[in-house]
Formats: C-alpha cells, structure tokens, sequence
C-alpha cells in the first residue's frame, strides 16, 4: 500500500496540485481580464468603465460571475441535449489543456513536452469543434451560420499560424517551447527575441490570433447585426459563461504563445541590474498583459471586416506571404550556414 | 508498466469502439463526431508508442483540418434518412458477397505470409535509438534523406489533386465589380473632393 | 512610384497604425462620464422639462384661460375648462397635461401671452403608474411653486432674444 502511494498517490497528488497552481490564476485572471477589457475600452471612448461595484470598479467581474451563475441554463427544445452541453466545456476544457506545456519560467512548466509546439498547434486548431458543435446542436439558423463562419474562418487562419510557426521552429531547431525561449536568450537583450529579425512574421501571426480567438476586427461568427450572438445566441447561464471564460482565456493562451515564440518567454529586456532582480513569471505577466491590451486596443480601434475580405487577407494575404518567408528565412539561414544543429 | 498496458487497452477499446459506431449510429454528424473520437484515440495508442510527432501531426491534420470538412459538409446535407434505409437490406446479398471474398483474399494473403527472421532487426535499422534523436528527428533525418522522392512525389500529387478541383470548380464571370483595397486606402480627400464656392444664382 | 507608394502604404498598415494612434491619444483625454445622480450636466436656460404653471409675484396664478396653448399643442395633451371666476376675472377650472402624450415641443410656452405654461429645467419625474403622469392644475401649480426661482432665472436669461 505505502509502495502503491510513492508510486501513483504522490506523483498524482503534486501533478494535481501543479494543475491547480496554473488553473486557478488562469481563471481569476480571465475575470480580470474582462474588467481590464472594460476599462480599456472605456478609456478609449472618453468613458470611464466599470467603477461602481467594489473599489474601482474591481469587483464587477464577481459580480458578474455570480449573476451567470445563478440564472436558468435553458436547452431549446430542437437541440441536441449532450452535444449543446458538451460544446461549451469542450471549448472551456481545450483552452485549459493547452497550458499543460507552457513554459512560465525555466523549468517552471507542467509538462516539458518534446514537441510542445504541435502540441499547442492541435490543441487550437480542435477549438473549432466546440463552435461547430454549439452551432449544429443549438438546431437554429443563426448559430449554425455562425459556426459556420467561425470555423471556416479558424481553419483558414491556422494555416498561416502554421507557416509562422514554421518560421520560428527553422531558427531554433527544436519543438520544445522552452528551448524555443532559450534560443531567444542573446547578447542583446530584447533585441534578440525573435520579434526582431522575424518583425512581419511576428505581425502576422498577431493579426491571425486575432482571427483564431474570432476578436475584433474579425468577429465574424459574432457579428450581432447579422447573426446576432452567432454560435451562443441559442446558450445561456453558465453554458454561455463556459464559452465566455474559454473564449477569453484562449486569448490568454494565444498571447502566451506569441511572447513564448516571439517575445523572449519569460526572459528579461535586458540582463542588467534592475531587470533580472524581477522573477521570469513576472516579466511572461507582464508581456501577455501587454499583448492583450494591444488586442483590446485594436478591438477600439478597427471595424468589423467584411467575411470575402476576411477570407481574402487569409488566404490570398497571409499565406502566400508566410510561405515566402518560410522560404526566405530557410534561404538565409543555410546561405549563412545559421542552421541551428 | 501496468498502467501504460491498462492505457493501451482502454486506448484501443475505445478506438474499435468509436469505429464501430461511426458506421452504425443513425445520424451522419454523429459518425463524424465518433470518427473524430477515433482519430483521437489512435493519437493516444501513437502516444503510448513513443510516437508524439505523429500522434500531433494526426491531431492537427486529420481532426484540426479533414474531419472539420467532414463535419461541414454532413451538417450542410439535409438527407431524409428512413427513406434513404428504404431500400438497404436489397444490397445485402451483394454486399455480403464482396466482403466474403475480401475475407477470403485477406485469409490467403495473411496465411501465407512469412516473416524472414531476420524481419524484426531490418524494420528498426534505418531509426538511430530514442536515447539519442528523438521521434521528429529521425522521421526528418529519414524523410528528407532516403524517402525524398517519394516525399516530393506524395507532395507532387496532392498538388496536381488541388489544382485540379480548382481548375474544375473555379468559373471566370465577366462584369464582376473587385474591390481594390491598396486603392481605397490610398485616397485622400485632396484627390477626390473639391470645395467651391457657389455664387447666389448661379450654379457650379 | 505611385504604384509603390499605394503598395507600400498598404504592406506597412499605415491607416492601421494611425488609427491606433489615435485610440491611444483618447486614451489619454479627460473622460466625458460623469456620476450621474450625484453630478450633472449643464442644462441650456431654454431646456424643455416638466411643465409647471407659474403664479404672480402676489400668489395670484397667470394663467387667464386664452387656451392658445391648448390650440397650439400638436400632441392634444392639454385640455383647458375655464369659468368666471367669483370676482369676475376669467380663470381655468381644469388645466389637464397628459404627460404621456406631450412631445416636448415647447410650442405652449412660446404661445402663452402671460408666461403662465412654462417647461422648467426638471427631467426627472418618472413615476410608477401610467396614471401619475395625467397632471392636472393642482400638480402643475405645485411644480410651479416649486420650481420658481429656476425657471424665473432660465427665462430672465433668456430674454435678450425673445
């Protein structure tokens, strides 16, 4: 019995207690996440957000939170009962899983996966399958349209998140995530992150998470003048609330990739005094706050795309040029006999 | 070890399974759903293998990209599917006799196979140990060096398989309007906007 | 070069990024909100409330019972019964408004010769009933009384261009 517990109990335990260390501030985060929307977005239209409940307005979300919890989860009668219950934890779940091979400092990860890019890479193309599901099973027109856009638009994307993906897997050599941050760790402080030498790589791949997360400008499936809510008109209480914690928390995620692969991961700007007192985790913070608040800042800024001009920056746009870069970095990196052993 | 056998077991019960019910459930969204759980469940049995690059490249390929076609296409038909059974058991004959003489061939095929002793030793030459390349480097060091050819030709073929829907399904339509987008954001009001003064009763 | 220069505006986003600029900049600027219940906006003097029926200085009320306003009114919310009064001057017995009805044109204060109807700067009368907003002579006296001292303000200012 004492074997049986120093074989499966213990590892068990701490790997359940790891998980709970990533969940739990994943999940406060995302509340917080949406108040920081909030206040953004308020900022840049003159107005001053949430501030009435809780101190600055820093206890909305709860408050919130508590308002989904405690309302009626309704299944319309035409739909299918377990897929239009299974959809939004399936959404909820895959944007939980993926952070299993994040790297949130050196040897700060759950699972230090040999091939933790193609890992984050399936994960985030399977997000579509919650959409398409919640769409079909809601049995209504609107939803299914909107699921229908989404994961057109979501397989289309993913394509040129693959080639940029290429890209930075070419210079590193390897598909662990943190020898993809090590990689980063030059001379040069900040300037030799990869977001530097591979700058178009890096916007594109920004415009196209934009697209995978269905954030503004291309919110397509949920566009409410047409389609209404999209694929969650039909859902409701903490149905809908899954979808919502899912969606924003696979923002968090699709951050947290970009600074991994383009912003140096958990390094600081420049290995001197001040910076390298501050810890790794810190400094991964700090880089995903502040690609999210670029994601809000373009969600105040930009209209909605057109859907035929959606598709055509994804396909006639983005692809081809990610390709030639592929090629191109490739090119160089041979030329220069840079190819990493 | 008991655990990873148990995994194995529960991994390929679920993989029969989810293959049975892809060709037995009623409804067609449903089979590709059980596909996509079969997909996945190979995925894991590549996993146990030591094969992680192949059970991602599955993930990503089949169930990120082919099954979500899949799943477009079977939930855009609108078949009404009692008639469709109407007439099913009129095939049986047929059917079971094709499958009776596939089982046959197979029966043949399988027993008269012999495995050279040698066998077990060639399959793993050409793959360096796990100890010192892991699994996406030696299908890279294998694909780009001895199987290049064929490599290039799979490729080859897919893309002459892409052109040629393309080619079939694209129709030129004369009269189309095409937004040109370099064009529009170029414009400035200075280009295409004139201040004048009017003159009481006079016009422009 | 004017092709390159379409192609390269278009490759570097530029409409894009001063498009955030400007976002940024607002970012930045004094915000419009203010608490409402606790602070409010400027109103103009010529604001159009809640109508009230305003009284001479004595407490003798101004109204004489012309029903210019009531011939005015394109809504037909106000109804207007009017009698001698005992010592013989004409007054109203009934001055209706349906709350409910009146748009908010003003076109009754503009009509009365003696500044007796007057919309004052009071918006915020919502009630319960559907019922509490048919105000009758005594209600409209009453927001008089009330709100005298504003709406004597609102029109001594606006007098300069009547």
């Amino acid at each position: 019995m004492v074997e049986f517990w120093d074989i499966y109990g213990l590892p068990t335990a701490i790997i359940v207690a790891k998980i709970l260390a990533i969940v739990l501030p994943l999940l406060i985060a995302v509340a917080y996440l949406t108040l920081y929307e909030r206040k953004v977005m308020a900022l840049m239209q003159l107005r001053k957000g949430p501030n009435v409940v809780g101190f600055y307005g820093l206890l909305q979300p709860l408050a919130d939170g508590a308002k989904l919890f405690f309302k009626e989860t309704i299944v319309p009668s035409g739909a299918n009962k377990f897929l239009f219950l299974f959809a939004p934890m399936l959404t909820f779940i895959l944007s939980l899983i993926a952070w299993a091979v994040i790297p949130f400092d050196e040897g700060m990860v759950l699972s230090d996966l040999n091939v933790g890019v193609l890992y984050l890479f399936a994960i985030s193309s399977l997000g579509v399958y919650g959409i398409v599901i919640a769409g079909w099973a809601s049995n209504s027109r609107y939803p299914f349209l909107g699921a229908l856009r989404s994961a057109a638009q979501m397989v289309s994307y993913e394509v040129s998140i693959g080639f940029v993906i290429i890209t930075v897997l070419l210079c590193v050599g390897s598909l662990n995530l943190t020898d993809v941050v090590k990689s980063q760790d030059g001379e040069y402080g900040m300037f030799s992150w990869y977001f530097i030498p591979l700058f178009p790589m890096f916007i594109i791949f920004f415009i196209s998470i934009l697209a995978e997360t269905n954030r503004h400008p291309f919110d397509l499936p949920e566009a409410e003048a047409e389609l209404v809510a999209g694929y969650q008109t039909e859902y409701s209480s903490m149905a809908f609330a899954l979808f919502f914690l899912g969606e924003y928390a696979n923002m968090i995620l699709m951050s947290a990739i970009c600074v991994v692969l383009f912003l140096g991961g958990w390094l600081p700007p420049a290995d001197i005094a001040p910076f390298n007192w501050i810890p790794g985790v810190v400094w991964f913070g700090i880089k995903i706050a502040i690609l999210l608040f670029v994601f809000i800042w373009v969600r105040a800024t930009l209209p909605r795309y057109r859907y035929d001009q959606l598709m055509r920056l994804g396909w006639k746009v983005f692809l081809p040029f990610s390709l030639i870069w592929v090629v191109l970095t490739a090119g160089f990196l041979i030329v220069f006999d840079m190819v990493p052993a | 070890m008991i655990i990873s056998t148990l995994a194995f077991y529960l991994f390929a019960t679920l993989t029969v399974a989810s293959a049975f019910m892809v060709i037995s459930s009623k409804n067609p969204v449903h089979s590709v759903l059980f596909l996509i759980l079969a997909f996945f469940n190979s995925a894991a049995l590549f996993v146990l293998l030591g094969a992680e690059f192949l059970a991602m490249i599955l993930i990503v390929v089949y169930v990120g990209a082919v099954a979500v076609l899949f799943l477009f296409v079977v939930m855009m038909l609108d078949i009404n599917f009692s008639e469709l059974r109407q007439g099913f058991l009129q095939y049986l004959p047929i059917g079971a006799l094709i499958g009776i003489i596939l089982m046959i061939e197979l029966l043949l095929v399988v027993g008269g196979w012999q495995l050279s002793p040698e066998a077990l030793q060639l399959s793993s030459a050409p793959t360096v140990a796990m100890t010192e390349m892991n699994n996406t480097e030696q299908l890279g060091s294998l694909i780009y060096t001895q199987y290049v050819y064929l490599f290039q030709i799979a490729g080859m073929i897919l893309l002459v398989a892409m052109i040629g829907a393309i080619v079939l399904t694209h129709r030129q339509r004369s009269g189309v309007k095409k937004q040109v987008i370099a064009e529009q954001v170029y414009r400035r009001p200075e280009d295409s906007m004139v201040v004048r003064k009017v003159e009481p009763g006079q016009g422009v | 070069m004017g092709f390159i220069d379409k192609q390269a505006r278009s490759l570097l986003l530029t409409e894009i990024v001063s498009g955030l600029g400007l976002t940024l900049r607002y970012m930045f600027k004094t915000k419009a909100t203010i608490n409402y219940p606790y602070e409010k906006g400027p109103l103009s003097p010529r604001f159009r409330g809640e109508h009230a029926l305003r009284r001479y200085a004595n407490g003798e009320e101004r109204c004489i019972a012309c029903k210019l306003c009531e011939a005015a009114c394109p809504a037909l919310a106000i109804t207007i019964d009017a009698e001698p009064r005992d010592d013989g001057s004409r007054r109203t017995t009934r001055y209706d408004i349906d709350m409910t009805k009146c748009i908010y044109c003003g076109f009754c204060q503009e009509a009365c010769p003696v500044d007796a109807i007057v919309e004052g700067p009071n918006f915020e009368f919502a009630t319960e009933t559907r019922e509490e907003l048919f105000y009758d002579k005594e209600k409209l006296l009453a927001n008089g009384d009330r709100w005298e001292q504003e709406i004597a303000l609102n029109l001594n200012a606006d007098t300069p261009y009547r």
